[in-house]
């Protein structure tokens, strides 16, 4: 097994530029993921997430730019067994059996052949195909498929794991249980990169998101960078600015007539801000408090300058 | 390599190509054999001798061979043709290329997993059509091994140009383009002898070239050679039957066989080039 630095981040990449003919998939990439976090990695369709995998797994060089992955540049050999990938596009040799296609991938990273049995036999067991080992992938469906790769992913212990749109083929069971095994493989130590379109996942699961859009990225950090802190919202009578004061111990409020604002606050708290309001004498109509989701805010940043649906130049974009 | 070439044997037995190949192979060395015992017995009815009936033999053994050739490129061009295609179109080569496997390793590991199929297939089809047409006939080739050599390196010659084109192309257009060239290399070939008896120096330089761009007609001389007894050049000699395609006076010159070799190892080098520049 290579020795990875585990100083270096999981990936860092720099003004990461791929062209397709005319079209930039990707304009100017820059962004690093952190050791044992999970990153999540969002955009529409067309805005280069897949190239964005396939340029880090060395599948595809980019036009310019650089980028790392665990301390190597990327598309190294040998650092390609520290990798685990689930392809967008999942297929393994039909004719083979699902704990045929996990040993051929254990052989591939140079698993002892002692190993490799053992290593495959713990992946089907963490993906739910302990009992279908025997059968030929052929005769799988779409999400046991996918099951099966997210298995090959995980062989090994990889320090980096990259999963391209990993529950597509999944039902909700599977999709709570991929959410389970993302966070046991960080527990572990190990970088997630999650890219999804399934934008509660992302935020059910992920430490850090980058936005992405046109080939760049246009929002990134932890939640509450991208989404903003929690809030609450109050829409009160009877009460005036000069009351503020009192409110503060819960966070900066502001008041803009009937309706109180404090940002941030815990929203455990909120039912003992409520009750300081009734004391106050103030009438309380309606409480929200969260903040906003991360399709909203998605929404938000990739439907700027974008055209209509089904406009030409919209096109190139799926 | 040896992992990715192992693999390909192993698809081939799994998807019962290997066990096809053998039936074939059987039903095709039963019906020859059967042809070729009623066709001396007839002969020896109407009272010919050994020798002519082993002439005969040996054209009938040329003739299989030339069929079965046509059946072993085939064979060649349809392995090689989805050897690449397919895994690239299908994602199955994606997941593999992220680990630290490389494209050379790859390509030429699925090469050789199929050259090893073709080849064991030559061998054991053509050993045992030989064997057992010279038990029914008495006639057996002076050096056997000859023509099976020649008939596996036309197939390792073809299987080499449709794994470039799978690089590249869909598997049916590679595979209908390598069948069409090996066609057009055999029919050069037939020009240039005609060409060498009409003494047209135009056709035999055409046929020459060829031989050179694509040499399985050249090493189709080494098969053709090897199954004819010494006798049939003797009575041939300069005649106009010399220029028959079913017929060699020599073996193919060593360096032509050189250059097979050579030719292989470039096409096998063009194929990791353009896999390696390919975006996957």
């Amino acid at each position: 097994m290579p020795r990875v630095s585990l100083d270096l981040p999981a990936i860092e990449v720099t003004d990461l530029r791929k062209r397709y003919g005319q079209v930039d998939a990707l304009a100017g990439l820059t962004m690093t993921v952190g050791r044992g976090e999970v990153f999540g990695f969002l955009g529409p369709n067309g805005a280069g997430k897949t190239t964005t995998v396939k340029l880090l797994l060395g599948l595809a060089r980019p036009t310019s730019g650089t980028g790392k992955v665990l301390g190597a540049p990327m598309g190294d050999l040998t650092t390609r067994r520290k990798i685990g990938y689930l392809p967008e596009l999942f297929r393994y040799q039909p004719w083979l059996k699902a704990r045929e296609v996990l040993t051929l991938h254990g052989e591939l990273i140079g698993l002892p052949g002692a190993r490799r049995g053992t290593a495959a036999d713990e992946a089907l067991g963490i993906v739910g195909l302990a009992d279908k080992a025997g059968e030929t992938v052929g005769k799988f469906s779409k999400g046991m498929q996918q099951r099966l790769g997210l298995g090959t992913a995980l062989l090994g212990e990889p320090a980096l794991i990259v999963l391209d749109e990993p529950t597509s083929a999944l039902d909700p069971v599977g999709r709570v249980d991929v959410r389970g095994i993302v966070r046991a493989a960080a527990d572990r130590g190990a970088a997630v990169f999650l890219n999804s379109h399934l934008l509660s996942e992302v935020e059910q699961v992920c430490d850090r998101v980058a936005i992405i859009d046109h080939g760049r990225v246009v929002a990134s950090g932890d939640l509450d960078d991208v989404l903003g802190k929690a809030e609450t919202q109050i829409r009160v009578t009877g009460l005036s600015s000069s009351d503020l004061a009192a409110i503060e111990p819960f966070g900066p409020p502001t008041l803009l007539g009937d309706l109180l604002a404090v940002r941030p606050m815990d929203e455990a708290r909120v039912p003992d801000l409520v009750a300081l309001l009734v004391s106050m004498g103030a009438k309380v109509h309606e409480v929200r408090s969260g903040r906003i989701s991360l399709e909203q805010r998605f929404l938000a940043l990739v439907s700027r300058d974008r055209p209509p649906a089904g406009t030409p130049s919209a096109q190139w974009l799926r | 390599m040896i992992t990715i070439a192992k693999l390909t044997i192993g698809e081939a037995a799994r998807r019962r190509v290997l066990w096809v190949l053998v039936i074939l192979a059987l039903l095709a060395v039963g019906i020859t054999t059967f042809g070729v015992a009623t066709l001396i017995q007839g002969a020896r009815d109407r009272g010919l001798g050994d020798l002519a009936i082993k002439f005969a033999v040996s054209q009938i053994l040329i003739f299989i061979a030339f069929m079965f050739g046509f059946v072993l490129v085939m064979t060649a061009a349809f392995f090689g043709s989805p050897a690449i295609a397919t895994d690239l179109e299908s994602g199955v080569a994606q997941a593999m290329l992220a680990r630290p496997l490389r494209r050379s390793s790859y390509l030429i590991g699925r090469w050789l997993g199929l050259a090893v199929v073709i080849v064991g297939y030559a061998v054991v089809a053509g050993f045992l059509a030989i064997f057992a047409v010279g038990a029914v006939s008495g006639y057996t080739p002076p050096d056997p091994i000859m023509p099976i050599a020649y008939l596996a390196g036309q197939a390792i010659v073809l299987l080499s140009l449709t794994v470039l084109l799978s690089t590249r192309l869909p598997p049916i257009a590679g595979g209908a383009i390598a069948v069409v060239a090996y066609g057009l290399a055999w029919m050069a070939g037939v020009l240039g002898k005609i060409g060498i008896a009409l003494g047209t120096g135009a056709l035999v330089g055409v046929g020459d070239a060829l031989h050179y761009l694509l040499p399985t007609d050249a090493l189709w001389q080494g098969v053709v050679f090897g199954l004819e007894p010494p006798l049939v050049r003797t009575l041939v000699g300069d005649t106009f039957a010399a220029q028959s395609p079913f017929y060699a006076d020599a073996p193919p010159p060593i360096t032509i066989v050189i250059w097979s070799v050579i030719w292989v190892t470039l096409v096998l080098a063009l194929a990791v080039n353009q896999l390696r520049r390919r975006e996957l």
